[in-house]
């Protein structure tokens, strides 16, 4: 797929009126202002110089914005169009170390600017900010070739680590909600924050080993995060991309500590029936019979692996 | 005013925002602080870590609720998903008053993060008041709307800022929260004289006020939070204190965050400020 320059999805506004008399008015100004700080910053981290309609950006902010005596308004408006850059930049540098290491941090921001250009933030907090940011390495994989597949993953697995450290949660079932009923009659819920992955790289010993790196580096360094462009990339030598490697993993939280867990790949066929709504008889049937494995007590595992799930909280009752 | 019905009569000393890197020091060591202020939207979650930190807190301080993602001058309907989470949060904390800023920062549901300036007409005080309002009376807890910092000024405006934070304030019946670091970094960046603004608001209304530091560029002042306080600020806030009375303040600081200790120094020289009031009134 042919990589596109970035551009703002947000509808060309007009010129706001230069008096603001109603409510229309200031939606009017602030489309456009909004648009302005939307628009990506050029090469040297300023504000593009030409307007979304062909005229000089200059022109457009003179518009509504007011000179002073030491700034002019294109030069007003700048001073928000990079803290928003910055901000939002920085804030998926922070929450995506591990995609960042796969990609280098110059290809990185040039992704995070292609995806932040194309689905700004829809969401009051920059919590979400990545949430859409798998589906833009989908739509538009020329961004992180030829590291697509595993740039995926790793998303996948930072995001589900955003969703287990502050998701919903509800109350983890109990013998008695349970008691008396079949297993061939018995649905289970999972919690909420609960992931589960099916993926094509060990991406959880890669990020534990840059989150070690990064540590490492930045150690006895203060953070300079909202009005700085994204820093640097660092000297040291990069860590190894991982090879192609079927992991199953399940991204939770206990005690309100985020953890992943490798799973057996039936273990993970059976919890995902088990979110599909099938019964628990249904969901481990299905395992056992896709299994290739043989002379394996599978009595034994599947009451292991449940003890395992039910002592981590994992189920709860069915919506 | 030190008590007041923007702050729901209490009478708060000197206080510190809640910030990640000082959870450790605070929840081992439980210093002495008279409050903390935290950042509403960091605790707007389902779950988690976030919200048993915060009930360790409450079960030892008293905390006041400080949004940033309101948007009150968004031409946009507020949000009923936020206000919604934003409640549940003020019956956990059981918050005294509320404060979040007079600013826009989100048109067409597309959020920009950041504490946007209005233009200073009626009809967007009118607009804006209509919307505080509306979030208060949802809410059910007193508001106290904060003065932002700028960088830029729009021809559309009809007013000086403190006049159209008046306006607001007065239309929506609600308090202030007095960021004097925000005025001077705004006096600067648009040739104001601080002392006008800090003169012509209506101070029976102030219900909190806020200090931080700034970071000088060579054309203009960023309202960074990332130093101690600066001197000019200090003799504002002096100003200030004579005209407000002894009124809750505290200190913000988000960005190269120093110890807990030295942010509670830095906070706790405001009592100079304040005690010198209280012996010459």
């Amino acid at each position: 797929m042919k990589r596109s320059k970035p551009t703002n999805s947000a509808t060309h506004s007009s010129p706001p009126n230069s008096s603001v008399q109603s409510r229309e008015d200031l939606r009017a100004l602030q489309r456009t202002m909004a648009s302005a700080l939307f628009r990506p910053l050029d090469a040297r981290w300023g504000m593009q110089k030409t307007w979304t309609d062909g005229r000089p950006t200059r022109e457009v902010a003179a518009e509504f914005i007011k000179p002073n005596d030491r700034l002019n308004s294109f030069e007003r408006l700048e001073i928000y169009n990079r803290q928003y850059w910055f901000r939002v930049l920085d804030c998926l540098h922070d929450d995506y170390p591990g995609l960042r290491a796969i990609l280098g941090t110059k290809k990185f921001t040039q992704l995070a600017t292609a995806y932040l250009a194309k689905y700004p933030s829809n969401s009051f907090t920059l919590r979400d900010l990545g949430e859409r940011l798998e589906q833009f390495i989908r739509e538009e994989p020329a961004w992180t070739s030829p590291h697509e597949p595993l740039a995926s993953d790793m998303v996948q697995f930072e995001w589900a680590q955003t969703v287990a450290f502050d998701g919903p949660s509800k109350r983890p079932i109990t013998a008695d909600d349970i008691l008396g009923k079949a297993l061939d009659q018995l649905i289970l819920g999972l919690q909420p924050y609960l992931s589960l992955l099916w993926l094509n790289y060990a991406v959880d010993d890669f990020l534990i080993a840059v989150k070690r790196r990064e540590e490492d580096s930045l150690r006895g360094e203060a953070s300079n995060a909202i009005h700085s462009a994204p820093r640097a990339s660092s000297r040291r030598k990069p860590v190894r991309r991982p090879k192609k490697q079927q992991i199953f993993l399940a991204v939770h939280r206990y005690e309100n500590q985020v953890y992943s867990k490798r799973l057996e790949p039936e273990e993970y066929q059976i919890l995902a029936a088990l979110a599909r709504g099938d019964t628990v008889a249904v969901a481990c049937e299905t395992a056992v019979a896709q299994s290739p494995r043989t002379n394996f007590d599978w009595a034994d595992s599947i009451k292991i692996w449940f003890d395992t799930w039910t002592t981590l909280g994992w189920f709860c009752l069915p919506q | 005013m030190p008590a007041n019905e923007f702050n729901g009569f209490t009478d708060y000393g000197i206080g510190i925002g809640l910030r990640v890197p000082h959870y450790r020091h605070i929840l081992a060591e439980k210093p002495v602080v008279d409050w903390f202020e935290i950042i509403s939207e960091n605790f707007m979650v389902d779950d988690g870590r976030p919200l048993e930190v915060l009930d360790e807190i409450l079960d030892q301080y008293r905390v006041v609720q400080h949004g940033v993602a309101i948007y009150f001058g968004s031409a946009d309907n507020l949000d009923k998903t936020h206000l919604k989470k934003l409640k549940r949060l003020v019956r956990r904390t059981n918050t005294p008053w509320l404060s979040d800023h007079l600013c826009w920062g989100s048109v067409d549901g597309r959020y920009t993060h950041d504490l946007l300036p209005m233009p200073y007409t009626f009809a967007v005080a009118k607009h804006t008041a209509e919307k505080i309002k509306a979030a208060r009376d949802y809410l059910e807890v007193p508001i106290c709307v904060e003065n932002v910092s700028s960088y830029a000024e729009y021809h559309a405006s009809e007013m000086t800022e403190w006049e159209f934070l008046t306006e607001v304030v007065e239309l929506a019946d609600c308090g202030i929260l007095l960021d004097v670091n925000n005025i001077y970094v705004s006096s600067k960046n648009h040739n104001f004289n601080p002392y006008d603004y800090l003169d012509n608001i209506p101070h029976h209304r102030v219900g909190q006020v806020h200090i931080a530091g700034h970071s000088k560029f060579e054309k203009y002042i960023l309202d960074t939070h990332d130093n101690p306080v600066l001197d000019p600020v200090w003799k504002m806030y002096a100003h200030a204190m004579k005209s407000v009375g002894n009124t809750a303040t505290l200190l913000e600081w988000d960005d190269r965050i120093p110890t807990f200790d030295e942010v509670h120094r830095e906070a706790l020289k405001a009592n100079k400020f304040r005690h010198s009031f209280v012996a010459t009134k």
